[in-house]
């Protein structure tokens, strides 16, 4: 008798899964659990089972009862489901289609690469000034050490407005500008345009330059070695190997230029560092006691160094481009990029 | 400046290659800027002697050589007619390869075997001499051609000549004139490596005649020229110089002339100083007079050009006229020639600024004025004639006079005793030399360190006098760093104080204008600050306007570029045309930068910051989301709206009666913030567009980035918010068209009701079922009470108000209620 009972369970499990429509199952429930079905009988007839059996048999249809109750609603809830979800599926979207997207605009590249520089000296605490891009020849020049007929002049071509009166070839006059207004010590980065009457793929008559200046009691060459690496290290990772090596500007001295290993080809030498392996980044040096004369600072109680990068040309690493002249064209299909 | 390597071994030994070589100057401040490695563009050839020349049987103007390498006999066809017996000549075997892409094979000329071919200058493209075959040394005379190593056949010709080199790029700086010659950079090679330096023989073989009784020098105007030497070489022979001189000149980027003239080139190169041979014969009474030009004095210089001279070039003059721009140029009346047998050889000291002066307002620049406006040596003056002399002596054959003239009227002062602390260098360099590296490194460089007479520590330092960049204490700190090597320098940060980092206004403004404008959409664009004198009568604007007072450049790249921008809108018309060009109609852009108007003579001019945008073509992308939609003045508007709101900036006016010359007259405004003018915005007029050449509406502003920094704020205060609900009314008013929607919100507001939260526009319509003449204007009026739920009763009864107010106003109908 029991065995009959697993067996009935069996087949009744087997006819519940290929139910497919609701009907079937309620045909289903019918059958087996109604007033006349199957395990319903099977319960009013217990009488025929052995007495000592009863209680196992009971317990037994009740357990099959019980599971085939919830297997039914299960079934069921998962039909309405299904059901629900084939009236959705007629509402079916390409989601391969576009976004509808309120496109933004982008920055200059060279905005990016002014921003990202003024990001890192903030946090060492350099202030942010601006000065005329149309500058006296002395702030231009003379306070800068470049006396007039000095051939130190050849090294900026220069537009002219007026006999004093330049479009500025370097961001280095604000330095004097600001250490006129302002008494040490003095931190401060100044980025803005300027002018030189050349034009190739490496040259626009128009570019951009950051300058920085940092004057203090006992600032030394060492310091500005300090500065310049970590700040070269953040723009272009920690990796970056540097050379500090000889030159000359005549507002600092002792003077360097800063190269850093090439980006290309990482010093194997490859064209855009004419094969030697270092790219020259920016040019620094101690501020020149001349300097700090013409502004009227003690250069015996203090010292400085000063720095200048070319901005296109840290741009033009930093996104592979080979054209100076493409900043200035503007082409949407440029802009676009960055 | 070129240099070869080759050459610079004549001085000093290096046991590094060139690439090391370049390494090291690089670093100790002479950059090398390219390494160029020179080998000969030939192979294969050897040198070998003529043992016999006999007719060739069948042709006349051809003979049959045996040449010999010591090792193998050939026979050679030549016909060359210059050849003697014992000559050693280049023979290129049977597979030797010349330029140009001959290859030697064994051939049969007219009827003779020949086994390799005998190579004139030309041929083995070393120098341009195709008259012959190339003698590199004649009968038993094996040192020939001037070449250290001894001729003898059997060699690589490639080896004997030494034409294996390496030429140095190398960018001077300014301050470093002692390295613009060989045996600069050699000296500097010397100090750096340790090794010594070898002088080139500066002995002089003179003669009996005595220089007194053939010339005389006289200086008007020592201010310009301190010091002018001089010596007569006489009995000259003009032809061209040797082999190994020419090579020297064309490795430092020179051309071989003759040999009297490479003479003055070779020792400019080699030593520094710069030459001037003069054909004695051409000087009126013989003599030399150095004075300042007169006003106006006509001139010829060497390279054929008039020129005219102001009174404060200096001459070299004659008995009776100039015949050099001194320091500068020769003349075209006093050169040598081939029949040139007497030389007068100058050797000078010029002011370096009358140099520069003179150079710049001629526009010359020669080797030789490059060189005296950066100093020379003034003791190297006289070195370099009598190696000059006697190098012609050598080459051209000549007799050098007894003596020298040297006329020093005025001394040149070099710096003597320099103060050095030792101390005060470790200070700026962040090292801790101690005396003796830093006194070692300076007596490297051949200064004299003297400790004596002065305080601890303390040094008087007295530099060479052909380093005239050296004057002051940190001139010589900065020789001791280049020197001990920037590399070794320790890598420290500096101590500083705890400054706050204060950013200006300008900027913060610039930062929410561009932050505003890249979510509108517009991408930032930098154009030049220079641009055409015709902008403003492009963009036409009225005569007195003060954007006509634009800076002008003198000398500008090019005339589009010849004045400074008084406005951005100009420069952003001509991105959009560069764009439509190349096939882009739809643009939105913006730039942030400066306009400058003039001021006065002399005075610098006033510059603003400015930001400028543009808008043209579609409103949205070409998407398949959206119709064509053209975008139009409320799109521009509405950015603007934003970036006020974002500098919250409240109270601002669009004020239509306010018009620009460029802008569409009916679809432009000025923008008030309070009662200050900001700028403009408006479509660009038609005729604007048609003068550029650009077909496609566009949209344009303007703002001052300065007044706005003036009147920005960054104060949030919160205002509190109700909890009550809000219930709105609408209404639709009929009213002129010309009615500004401003003005009825205006008038909304100063009805003065407190439960009036917010006004604003839902609908402006025109068209059908409206009158001609008139425009209907949707408000929405919402209201609402901090204290309670409003009733319909309460609301109607101010809404009633508002309406009443607004129709006595404005003469409005109610849409609905016209009749």
């Amino acid at each position: 008798m029991t065995e009959d009972l697993e067996r009935l369970q069996k087949e009744a499990e087997a006819e519940l899964s290929a139910s497919k429509t609701e009907e079937e199952l309620f045909a289903f429930r019918t059958r087996y659990l109604g007033r006349k079905g199957i395990l319903t009988g099977l319960l009013r007839n217990v009488a025929n089972v052995a007495p000592e059996e009863r209680p196992r048999f009971g317990k037994r249809c009740n357990e099959i009862k019980a599971a085939l109750t919830g297997k039914i609603e299960k079934a069921l809830l998962e039909m309405a489901f299904r059901k629900k979800d084939g009236e959705l599926l007629k509402e079916k979207i390409d989601v391969t289609l576009p976004g509808r997207r309120v496109r933004h605009g982008r920055l200059h590249p060279i905005t990016m690469v002014r921003e990202e520089i003024c990001r890192i000296f903030a946090g060492l605490g350099f202030a942010i000034v601006e000065g005329p891009e149309v500058e006296k020849d002395y702030y231009n020049f003379e306070a800068l050490n470049i006396p007039k007929d000095h051939p130190a002049r050849d090294m900026q071509d220069t537009f002219y407005v007026e006999d004093d009166i330049v479009l500025r070839t370097h961001t280095s006059p604000v330095q004097v500008r600001t250490m006129e207004k302002q008494r040490p010590p003095v931190r401060i980065l100044s980025p803005g345009r300027v002018y030189r009457p050349d034009s190739d793929i490496s040259h626009t008559p128009m570019f951009h330059q950051i300058e920085g200046l940092l004057v203090d009691r006992g600032i030394t060459f060492g310091n500005l070695k300090g500065v310049l690496t970590s700040f070269l290290q953040q723009m272009f990772g920690e990796e970056t190997a540097l050379r500090f090596r000889p030159s000359f500007f005549p507002f600092t001295e002792p003077s360097a230029e800063v190269d850093i290993r090439c980006v290309m080809c990482n010093g194997a030498g490859c064209q855009v560092c004419g094969q030697s392996g270092w790219l020259e980044i920016l040019g620094a040096g101690m501020v020149d006691p001349a300097v700090f004369e013409n502004v009227g600072y003690d250069s015996e109680e203090v010292s400085g160094f000063a720095f200048g990068l070319g901005l296109e040309r840290i741009a033009m690493l930093k996104y592979g481009i080979s054209d100076i002249r493409l900043f200035f064209e503007n082409d949407r299909r440029f802009l676009e990029q960055f | 400046m070129q240099l070869s390597y080759r050459w610079l071994k004549d001085y000093v030994d290096i046991d590094l290659t060139p690439t090391e070589l370049a390494d090291l100057l690089t670093m100790t401040g002479l950059e090398v800027e390219a390494v160029h490695e020179k080998a000969p563009a030939f192979t294969g050839v050897v040198t070998a002697n003529i043992s016999s020349i006999k007719p060739h049987p069948h042709a006349d103007k051809l003979s049959l050589c045996e040449v010999s390498t010591g090792e193998a006999v050939y026979p050679v066809v030549c016909g060359a007619p210059n050849i003697r017996v014992d000559d050693i000549v280049p023979l290129a075997k049977v597979g030797a390869g010349l330029p140009g892409g001959l290859t030697i094979r064994k051939a049969e000329i007219r009827g003779v075997v020949s086994e390799g071919m005998l190579c004139s200058e030309k041929e083995l493209g070393i120098g341009e001499d195709e008259t012959g075959v190339m003698i590199l040394s004649r009968g038993t005379d094996r040192s020939g051609c001037g070449f250290a190593a001894e001729m003898a056949p059997g060699k690589d010709l490639a080896v004997a000549l030494d034409l294996q080199d390496a030429i140095f790029e190398i960018g001077i700086t300014p301050n470093r004139s002692d390295c613009l010659s060989v045996i600069g950079v050699a000296r500097e090679i010397a100090a750096l490596t340790g090794r010594e330096l070898r002088y080139p023989d500066l002995s002089v073989r003179e003669g009996e005649e005595d220089i007194v009784g053939l010339t005389s020098v006289e200086i008007v105007d020592s201010d310009l020229c301190p010091r002018y030497t001089a010596r007569i070489i006489k009995d000259v022979n003009i032809m061209p110089s040797p082999l190994w001189m020419r090579l020297r000149l064309e490795a430092a980027g020179l051309r071989a002339i003759n040999g009297v003239v490479d003479v003055t080139n070779f020792v400019m190169m080699e030593l520094g100083q710069p030459l001037h041979a003069f054909d004695h014969r051409l000087l009126a009474e013989g003599r030399i007079v150095v004075r300042r030009a007169r006003r106006g004095e006509a001139f010829t210089t060497l390279d054929g050009k008039d020129r005219t001279l102001g009174s404060d070039t200096l001459m070299i003059c004659d008995g009776l006229k100039p015949v050099a721009i001194g320091g500068i140029m020769g003349g075209l009346n006093s050169e040598v020639a081939e029949d040139t047998r007497t030389i007068l050889l100058e050797s000078a000291y010029f002011n370096p600024t009358s140099i520069r002066r003179t150079s710049r307002s001629l526009a010359i620049s020669t080797d030789a004025s490059f060189r005296f406006e950066r100093g020379v040596d003034p003791e190297g003056v006289t070195r370099a004639l009598d190696r000059a002399a006697s190098l012609m002596a050598a080459i051209a054959g000549g007799r050098v006079c007894k003596n020298i003239i040297d006329c020093y009227p005025r001394k040149i002062s070099t710096p003597r005793d320099i103060p050095l602390r030792v101390t005060r260098a470790n200070e700026i360099l962040g090292t801790d030399l101690n005396a003796g590296e830093v006194t070692g490194i300076l007596e490297r460089l051949a200064m004299s360190v003297d400790s004596k007479n002065g305080e601890e520590g303390i040094y008087r330092v007295t530099p060479p006098t052909f380093r005239v960049d050296i004057a002051r204490e940190i001139d010589l700190i900065e020789e001791v760093a280049r020197v001990y090597g920037y590399e070794r320098i320790p890598v420290t940060h500096p101590v500083v104080c705890a400054m706050p980092v204060v950013g200006g206004r300008k900027n913060c403004v610039e930062e929410t204008i561009r932050r505003m404008l890249r979510g509108g959409g517009y991408s930032e664009v930098i154009t030049y600050s220079f641009v055409s004198p015709e902008a403003v009568n492009v963009l036409g604007l009225a005569g007195e306007d003060e954007r006509h007072r634009m800076v002008r450049i003198r000398n500008p790249f090019t005339e589009d570029q010849a004045v400074m921008r008084t406005t951005i809108i100009y420069s952003l018309l001509e991105t959009m045309r560069k764009n439509a060009r190349a096939g882009c109609f739809d643009l939105k852009i913006f730039e942030t930068g400066k306009v400058f108007f003039a001021t006065n003579a002399g005075e610098l001019p006033r510059e603003a910051n400015r930001v400028g945008g543009l808008l043209t073509g579609l409103r949205y992308d070409d998407l398949w989301h959206f119709t064509d939609l053209p975008a139009d003045f409320y799109d521009l508007k509405g950015v603007l709206e934003n970036i006020f709101a974002g500098l919250r900036i409240s109270d601002v006016k669009f004020d239509a009666s306010d018009g620009e010359a460029f802008l569409h007259p009916g679809r432009s405004c000025g923008i008030y913030a309070g009662d200050r003018y900001v700028g403009f915005l408006g479509e660009v007029h038609q005729d604007v567009l048609s003068r550029m050449d650009l077909k496609n509406r566009s949209h344009v502003f303007e703002i001052d980035i300065d007044i706005l920094a003036d009147i920005f704020s960054d104060r949030v205060v919160y205002s509190e918010i109700s909890k009550f609900p809000s219930s709105s009314r609408d209404v639709a008013f009929l009213v002129e068209e010309q009615l500004e929607a401003d003005k009825m919100i205006d008038i909304a507001r100063r009805a003065g009701e407190d439960l009036l939260e917010k006004v604003s526009i839902f609908d402006v319509y025109q068209g059908k079922g409206i009158p001609l003449g008139l425009k209907s204007i949707g408000l929405r009026f919402s209201y609402r009470s901090f204290q309670r739920t409003l009733t319909d009763d309460e609301i109607n009864l101010v809404h009633g108000r508002i309406v009443k107010t607004m129709v006595a106003s404005t003469g409005a109908k109610i849409r609905g209620e016209e009749r």
